[in-house]
């Protein structure tokens, strides 16, 4: 393409890598059941690594049946004897002291957090760990309030509420998770993601240090393993999950006919629409922090893009210019756009679907960047030439891919958006406010971003339709699935 | 005549451009590309008088600064060019002889652009007489309220002509524009109509430059470069008075437009404090110590 | 010498059409000892056509304004009470006594008019806007889940079929409703009233059978978004939830009885089968405190 814009220059950012001296990890993490640490009955542990360099950092205990039992048991007690005795006032001071602990400890968060997961600094130091507290901050008023919320009804806490967070945003679904849980009343049994325990494990020393009775959360560590002898456990009341839709149905086929709640939190593949009156320049920007934020491990990533065929050319452009822009490398560097692959499972998982991507027929491109030699890594990823068909189009790749098609008019666009079993997310991006609600309205999905994209407020709903899962969390709609009514 | 309908420029959205500006002022300039980014810095201001109050003797004493912005350090840089009114700029080319640093004035009835067409011509032709290398104008806000963008284009085309072989800077004065998407329209008409380098404002009104109207800019210009392959130069002005937020449009600019518009060819600070405040984080990064203002001439 | 009577031939109620069942099979419920009549058992593929009518009708449905939706079964009332005599008569010969009869028909319309009244009020009860940190507009508002398969209750021929469709199609669903088994008369003749009451064909979709056979396949089918269980047989229970999670359908499960109580007159039966949907939308900041211009 002619008059490339050309991102070389001799005035280059120097590395400007997060000090993490101050950062304070044990070398063994033990499970937190009942207020304490306890070592695993089977004596097990496995590595933490970090996936930018693959170091181990840490050991963590891996929880089996006994100390699930324990843990279990230990949430029980603490729901029976003393957490659905407290006043909601009462309940709403520790979730605001668990948040201004986070805020107080909001670098060492950040810090763990990208050492762990590969996700970079600037994230999760603006994004990831003070939404992570404002979530804590936000439900801890309605513990008190939880009547208001739904008028006529008589809101009751449920119990031991079993809860499985993922490894892709691993301290901010934490919050997403336990928050409403114990503003709702119940107490907490949570397994943190087997590649990202850290933050759980951090956050367990806070709720030490915050003086929440013991058992009222409990954190264990493990595989999907530990996980499934939560959600199967009998004195459990509610479980929650945020994982891939395959893990999903595996969980809701274990709870069948059982008495459980559930929320369930899925995949997407979410269309991102960019309509020929947009603001380009923003929407171009959408489509970047849509489909690269956090290397694309988002279930609400903008994953399929939706280009009006009139200003394709000039968006393809501008899109691949700004791709080049991006740095890529260590997520410990403050100035760094995009880090590291999760692991090397997700990074194989990614790169597969490349393959897959240029074996159906797509046009693959990649920005120039040079990759760090150790570690997992995946360039910023396009692929043009896509049919609906194509599988790159249809399934979750959960990586900074992203499968570029065009279409004509409004009609096309809605049937082929709303034409995937998710319905998590969507985009559209228009100047035209008649065309912004038609869309919106139409695209079935439980978040649609008009003229933005991957914004998140603990105010703010967020869940999917079909096959991404039910319940909502966040905000007034983010209690109800935590709560029972007679 | 305009060949366009600018009412069709291309639409911007505020949220989404501060959403961007966000991202660009958390990078974090260290080191070595903090010094390359200050020196830089130094040589891309008009280091710039436009006071009612200037005189033979002020504008002497700001060239001098310019050429020579600290005497203990030597090898510093030129600022790019000196800004004064038309009636200075006799006085200016004689003091920046022999130097690298230009000669820009204002012209065409600044800072309010009200005047008729005559005297704008004949303003800009005594600027250009005089031997400014560059002439700073203002467009006609009035009339691009009043959506007479045929007017505007034709003013800022007469006036290139009458700048014969001087740069043009065409002042959009966004403060008055009222909207990005009105600041994107007059940008694709300024550089439609010929000039050389769009500007954000005179100083005289505030809001004068910020990050997210430059940002704004910087994107007109870089759809008119893919568009046409020319490039067309930047000058923000008005309100950059110190060294990180300098550093921060230096960022702007390279991640909007790339390495090539790093150079005072195409990019432009309009600032009279600057320079001091650039002058006091070199020598802090040469020393290590936090420096204090009384150790900078004031100009 | 007497009149001789003329024996009504019960149908299934699809697509606005009353078809009999495709396999051409039938049962004989009995009550007091009499055979109701030759009901047709539906099979799976009355289901699937039933599903495909309530998925075409569905779009249309939700987008009828709320006012609209409202008259509609404000209407569907006024055509119950016209023929309340017939259902009388039909829940007598099911088995009810005259008082219990009357009073279930009673229930029925006033429940009907109680949900033609939520048509276009749910949505500002379960409507949010979020006040979010960043300068974006952000509300949440109550979206129908889609097309909804009821196995209505066994033991409430009327008024617990009623119960169940009122609210669903009220918050802009569309429905495929296996009737009670053993008291399905009153089931086709509210199909009777339904297609002369204005509801746009397919909205409401009525099937007679068993309800052993046809459980699977209301759990399986890929295109049915929810599924309402009325009863409490945990084996079934069970059944209905493993088929659902195929397609992630959401599972309701309504066994309380009680019909006659106000427990069936709220609005979060209608929410029960909402989804939520939150939306964003920048906020220019010009001209306003803080702008960023």
């Amino acid at each position: 393409m002619k008059n490339k814009i050309d991102y070389n220059s001799d005035w280059n950012l120097d590395p400007a890598p997060e000090s993490i001296g101050h950062i304070k990890l044990k070398s063994k993490y033990d499970l937190f059941i009942g207020g304490k640490w306890v070592k695993p009955k089977a004596g097990k542990y496995f590595a933490t690594i970090n996936p930018a360099t693959e170091q181990q950092i840490a050991d963590i205990a891996e929880a089996e049946q006994e100390d699930v039992d324990a843990a279990v048991k230990a949430a029980k007690k603490a729901y029976d004897t003393v957490w659905s005795k407290l006043s909601g006032k009462e309940r709403g001071k520790y979730i605001y002291r668990i948040a201004r602990l986070i805020q107080e400890k909001a670098r060492e968060f950040s810090v763990i957090e990208s050492l762990d997961s590969g996700k970079v600094i600037r994230e999760s130091r603006d994004i990831d760990i003070p939404l992570a507290a404002a979530h804590f901050f936000y439900y801890a008023g309605w513990a008190d309030k939880l009547e208001y919320a739904f008028p006529n009804r008589q809101p009751k806490s449920l119990g031991v509420a079993a809860q499985i967070t993922p490894w892709n945003f691993p301290m901010l679904m934490i919050a997403w998770k336990i928050a409403p849980a114990l503003a709702a009343g119940n107490t907490v049994v949570l397994k943190p993601a087997e590649t990202t325990s850290l933050t759980a494990l951090k956050l367990a020393e806070v709720i030490q240090e915050a003086g929440l009775p013991d058992g009222v959360v409990n954190i264990v560590t493990g595989y999907g393993k530990t996980g499934a002898m939560m959600v199967d456990h009998k004195d459990v009341a509610k479980v929650a999950f945020t994982g891939s839709t395959g893990v999903g149905k595996i969980i809701m086929k274990a709870i069948a006919g059982t008495n459980k709640k559930s929320t369930m939190e899925l995949g997407g593949k979410a269309a991102n629409i960019i309509f020929e009156d947009a603001p380009l320049d923003q929407a171009v920007e959408g489509i970047i922090n849509g489909i690269y934020f956090n290397q694309g491990h988002v279930c609400c990533a903008g994953s399929r893009l939706f280009v009006q065929e009139s200003v394709y050319e000039v968006v393809l452009r501008k899109l691949k210019d700004r791709m080049e822009s991006l740095y890529v490398g260590n997520p410990m560097d403050k100035n760094t756009d995009i880090g590291a692959i999760n692991s090397k499972k997700q990074l194989d998982v990614i790169n597969e679907y490349i393959k897959i991507g240029k074996t159906e027929g797509a046009e693959i491109y990649q920005t120039k960047c040079t990759l760090p030699k150790k570690g997992y890594w995946c360039k910023p990823t396009l692929f043009t030439n896509v049919a609906q068909s194509n599988r790159i189009a249809q399934e979750e790749i959960f990586g900074p891919v992203l499968a570029i098609q065009t279409f004509r008019t409004i009609d096309e666009v809605i049937t082929k958006a709303n034409n995937t079993p998710y319905g998590l997310s969507a985009g559209v991006w228009t100047d035209k406010g008649s065309k912004i609600f038609n869309l919106t309205s139409q695209l079935k999905a439980g978040v649609v971003w008009a003229n933005t994209y991957n914004k998140f407020d603990p105010t703010s709903p967020f869940g999917g339709y079909k096959e991404s899962g039910h319940g909502r969390e966040g905000g007034l709609h983010g209690l109800e699935p935590y709560l029972k009514f007679d | 005549m305009a060949e366009k309908d600018y009412r069709l420029s291309p639409r911007v959205d505020q949220v989404g451009i501060q959403d961007r500006v966000d991202r660009i002022t958390k990078r974090s300039v260290k080191s070595e590309a903090k010094r390359k980014g200050l020196l830089m810095t130094l040589n891309m201001i008009d280091l710039t008088t436009l006071e009612g109050a200037d005189t033979d003797f002020k504008v002497k004493q700001m060239c001098y600064k310019a050429q020579h912005l600290h005497d203990s350090f030597p090898d510093l840089p030129t600022t790019a060019a000196v800004c004064v009114y038309p009636n200075f700029v006799k006085t200016a080319i004689n003091e920046v002889k022999g130097s690298k640093v230009k000669v820009a004035s204002v012209a065409t009835a600044f800072p309010s652009g009200h005047s008729s067409s005559e005297i704008k011509l004949l303003d800009t032709k005594i600027a250009v007489d005089n031997g400014a290398h560059e002439v700073d104008m203002v467009i006609s806000r009035g009339k691009f309220h009043s959506g007479e963008y045929n007017f505007v284009f034709d003013e800022i085309a007469a006036i290139k002509e009458a700048c014969g072989n001087a740069r043009l800077k065409v002042i959009l004065e966004t403060g008055e524009l009222g909207t990005f998407d009105k600041v994107r329209r007059a940008s694709d008409i300024a550089m439609d109509a010929g000039a050389d380098f769009i500007k954000t404002s005179t100083g005289k009104i505030s809001p004068a430059a910020t990050l997210p109207v430059t940002l704004v800019m910087l994107e007109a210009i870089k759809d008119y470069y893919y568009e046409t392959g020319k490039m067309i130069g930047m000058k923000p002005a008005g309100g950059i008075s110190n060294s990180k937020l300098a550093l921060q449009y230096l960022l702007m600019v390279k991640e909007t437009l790339g390495g090539k518009w790093l150079s005072n060819e195409w990019f432009r600070f309009g600032a009279s404090s600057l320079a001091n405040d650039v002058l006091m984080q070199i020598m802090k990064q040469e020393s290590g110590n936090y420096q204090s203002k009384d150790y900078f001439s004031k100009d | 010498m007497s009149r001789i009577e003329v024996l009504k031939t019960y149908k299934i109620y699809i697509g606005g059409k009353f078809p009999r069942t495709e396999s051409g099979r039938y049962y004989q419920p009995k009550a007091n000892g009499k055979v109701l009549g030759n009901i047709c058992l539906s099979s799976r593929k009355d289901f699937r056509n039933a599903t495909v009518a309530a998925r075409s009708a569905q779009v249309g449905w939700a987008a009828k304004s709320a006012y609209n939706r409202s008259q509609i079964l404000y209407r569907i009332a006024e055509i119950l009470e016209g023929r309340r005599t017939q259902f009388v008569e039909e829940l007598i010969q099911q088995g009810s006594k005259k008082a219990q009869a009357e009073k279930e028909v009673n229930l029925s319309i006033d429940r009907l008019i109680y949900f033609a009244g939520w048509c276009d009020k749910y949505m500002q009860i379960f409507s949010a806007v979020n006040p979010v940190a960043s300068s974006h507009f952000n509300f949440s508002v109550p979206e129908p889940t889609g097309v909804v398969a009821i196995l209505a209750p066994e033991e409430s021929g009327l008024l617990g079929l009623v119960s169940q469709i009122a609210p669903t199609i009220a918050g802009g669903n569309t429905c495929v409703v296996l009737a009670s088994e053993n008291k399905p008369l009153c089931s086709i003749t509210f199909a009777e009233v339904l297609s002369t009451s204005d509801v746009p064909g397919g909205v409401i979709n009525i099937l007679t059978g068993n309800r052993k056979e046809l459980t699977p396949h209301f759990g399986r089918h890929m295109d049915v978004n929810a599924l309402i269980y009325c009863g409490n047989n945990p084996a079934e229970i069970k059944t209905i939830h493993e088929a659902a999670v195929d397609n992630l359908k959401r599972v309701i499960i309504r066994d309380g009885g009680g019909y006659v109580s106000d427990n069936y007159e709220s609005p979060y039966l209608i929410s029960s089968l909402q989804e939520t949907k939150t939306t964003w939308h920048p906020v220019e900041k010009i001209g306003a405190a803080g702008s960023g211009y």
